[in-house]
């Protein structure tokens, strides 16, 4: 070719050489790459803290952790795993019932804001749904014991004198006090706290829903609720599950609310209207550690790692069903 | 089945923005009429008045009158979603329900009006509406994929087969064939003529040629202007449109010289 007849000096690399953006491109590279490593490195390094300091108390027995963590009871037949079990039971059944109440609700809420309420209204509400969201959880937890519980009492008797034959709603056991500070209450609360993450993401995803298919379902005569039955539903259900799957996220962790509603106990109880029965992990965590000893902290992270494992599996399956949006969307 | 369609005096608004001014026009039963113009002349706009899907767009509205022998679609007592039954729409661009099979996709107007459809009645159905949407011998054997697995085409011929499923009294073609291939349109073009033997069609196409091709009559509107109304300018048979325009500017569209 004709490169050996050009002069040096005229390199002709140098024109094809580097631009000024180069710099700022390898700085940008570097800095997001660094970012994402940080959160690796942080979840690691959790993962890590969690088990080294929940080893202690998981390799000891049960009689010898008994004999010295205070809140362990061998002689109660009690060991570290079964109270572990309790509370795994008691904060999926809290959050459970947060979220057969919270979803509803917000699907509720999402569909006003984006199909039915006039543009100026739906604004209006979306900001207040997302105040609700920036309410602190202990300030719910206040909310809950002052006002929710006393008011939701009359409620609880009733629910306990007609349909206590249902197991869930059976009444506390002659002689107990009817309190309301029940697990029931407990998930109310938390309902409240998760509303505004559900109604966030599925309003999001159900303004989203391609005008072309609203629009097939009205022409053919479809009315809003049979239009957002045909286009909006099936074009949001993954979302919608992702949404709730956030919002459990949020439910399993919450201490505080939980904490300060709650009459807590170790059992694994159906009845979600009787005191002493249900305590969370993170509840659980908080009241004990200020009393606890050297290795009743090791025992409480023990009970940390468990909810950990918990909420990484939620947000796991969350990933994996908004993921799979991808494949039932339909490329138009 | 097919119904005469009757427009006296409308002017369709977004809020207080007039966007087609004073139409009148008459479209007879069993025909298919075209409406061309320029981008933005109202032509789509008007179109969607006749099935009052332009409603869905917040703040907009009519004056003057719609009739379908006889009914005034926008009388008191009409409700805008017993229209839309009778009055069947496709789209510019194909729009079948992507989480739904190819025959749910035909039945999807039908359940909406009769929920419960005997299994063979359902099965008859499907087979009659791809019949004529001339689809069935493309898709009887994966009736029960998405209806997305489709090409192009065959989703547009898709969407007439859900439209022509719920038997429409009048069947509106909104530019149908703008985002298909040259054989897909023919395909469409050759169905519209054998549906002008059970319905009253009404399409709007950019394309003159097709609209010389297919319509029996045509539309001609035209803007004045940004800003400005759309309007009819005129209406007559095809072939007199296509030949001997008494507008100016109807010529001046036809032969090229704008738009």
């Amino acid at each position: 070719m004709t490169t050996t007849q050009q002069s040096p000096e005229t390199e002709p690399a140098s024109d094809y050489g580097t631009h000024p953006g180069a710099a700022a491109n390898r700085f940008f590279k570097w800095l997001s790459t660094g970012a994402g490593l940080l959160i690796l490195i942080t979840l690691a390094a959790v993962a890590t803290f969690l088990l080294e300091e929940a080893w202690p108390a998981i390799s000891l027995s049960a009689a010898e952790l008994g004999d010295k963590v205070s809140f362990i009871k061998p002689e109660d037949g009690q060991s570290l795993l079964e109270i572990v079990g309790f509370l795994v039971y008691g904060t999926v059944l809290i959050s459970v019932i947060a979220l057969l109440l919270a979803t509803p609700v917000s699907i509720g809420i999402a569909l006003f804001i984006s199909h039915f309420a006039p543009r100026r209204l739906a604004q209006g509400l979306g900001y207040l749904i997302d105040l609700l969201a920036a309410v602190p959880s202990v300030v719910y937890g206040l909310w809950g014991v002052a006002v929710l519980v006393p008011f939701l009492q009359p409620f609880y008797q009733w629910l306990a004198d007609y349909f206590g034959w249902i197991p869930i709603f059976a009444p506390p056991q002659s002689g107990e006090v009817f309190t309301g500070r029940v697990a029931l209450s407990a998930g109310i609360v938390l309902a409240i706290m998760v509303i505004p993450i559900i109604s966030a993401v599925s309003r999001e995803v159900f303004l989203q829903t391609p005008k072309l298919h609203e629009e097939a379902a009205l022409a053919m005569g479809a009315t809003r609720w049979e239009m957002i039955r045909m286009a909006v539903f099936p074009f949001g259900r993954s979302g919608m599950i992702g949404a709730t799957m956030l919002g459990l996220g949020r439910a399993l962790g919450e201490t505080m609310a939980v904490l300060m509603i709650i009459s807590p106990g170790l059992t694994f109880s159906p009845y979600i209207l009787q005191p002493n029965q249900h305590n969370t992990i993170a509840a659980y965590i908080a009241l004990q550690f200020p009393e606890a000893n050297a290795l009743g902290v090791n025992s409480l992270i023990a009970m940390g790692l468990a909810l950990f494992v918990i909420t990484l599996l939620v947000n796991m399956l969350a990933r994996w069903v908004v993921s799979r949006r991808s494949e039932f969307s339909g490329a138009n | 089945m097919s119904k005469r369609i009757d427009v006296n005096n409308l002017n369709v608004y977004y809020s207080n923005f007039l966007a087609v001014e004073d139409v009148s026009l008459s479209i007879e039963p069993k025909s298919v009429t075209a409406f061309i113009g320029p981008s933005g002349c109202g032509k789509s706009t008007f179109l969607r008045t006749l099935n009052r899907m332009h409603e869905v767009i917040p703040g907009a509205r009519v004056e003057g009158e719609v009739l379908m022998d006889g009914v005034n679609l926008y009388a008191d007592s009409v409700d805008p979603v017993t229209v839309r039954r009778h009055v069947g729409m496709v789209f510019q661009r194909p729009n079948p329900f992507p989480t739904m099979s190819i025959a749910e996709n035909v039945l999807a107007g039908v359940k909406l009006n009769n929920k419960r459809i005997s299994r063979a009645d359902a099965d008859d159905l499907v087979e009659a509406s791809l019949r004529g949407a001339n689809l069935w011998e493309e898709v009887k054997d994966r009736l029960d994929k998405p209806g997305s697995s489709l090409s192009g085409g065959q989703q547009q011929r898709l969407c007439i087969a859900r439209a022509i499923a719920i038997k429409p009294d009048v069947l509106l073609m909104d530019e149908p064939c703008s985002a298909l291939d040259p054989i897909s349109t023919l395909a469409i073009e050759d169905l519209i003529q054998e549906l002008k033997n059970d319905y009253t069609i009404v399409i709007v196409t950019h394309n003159m040629q097709q609209a010389a091709r297919v319509s029996d009559r045509t539309a001609f509107f035209n803007i004045a202007g940004t800003g400005k109304p759309g309007k009819l300018i005129e209406m007559n048979d095809t072939p007199t449109m296509f030949s001997t325009p008494s507008e100016k500017a109807t010529e001046d569209y036809i032969s090229g010289r704008f738009g």
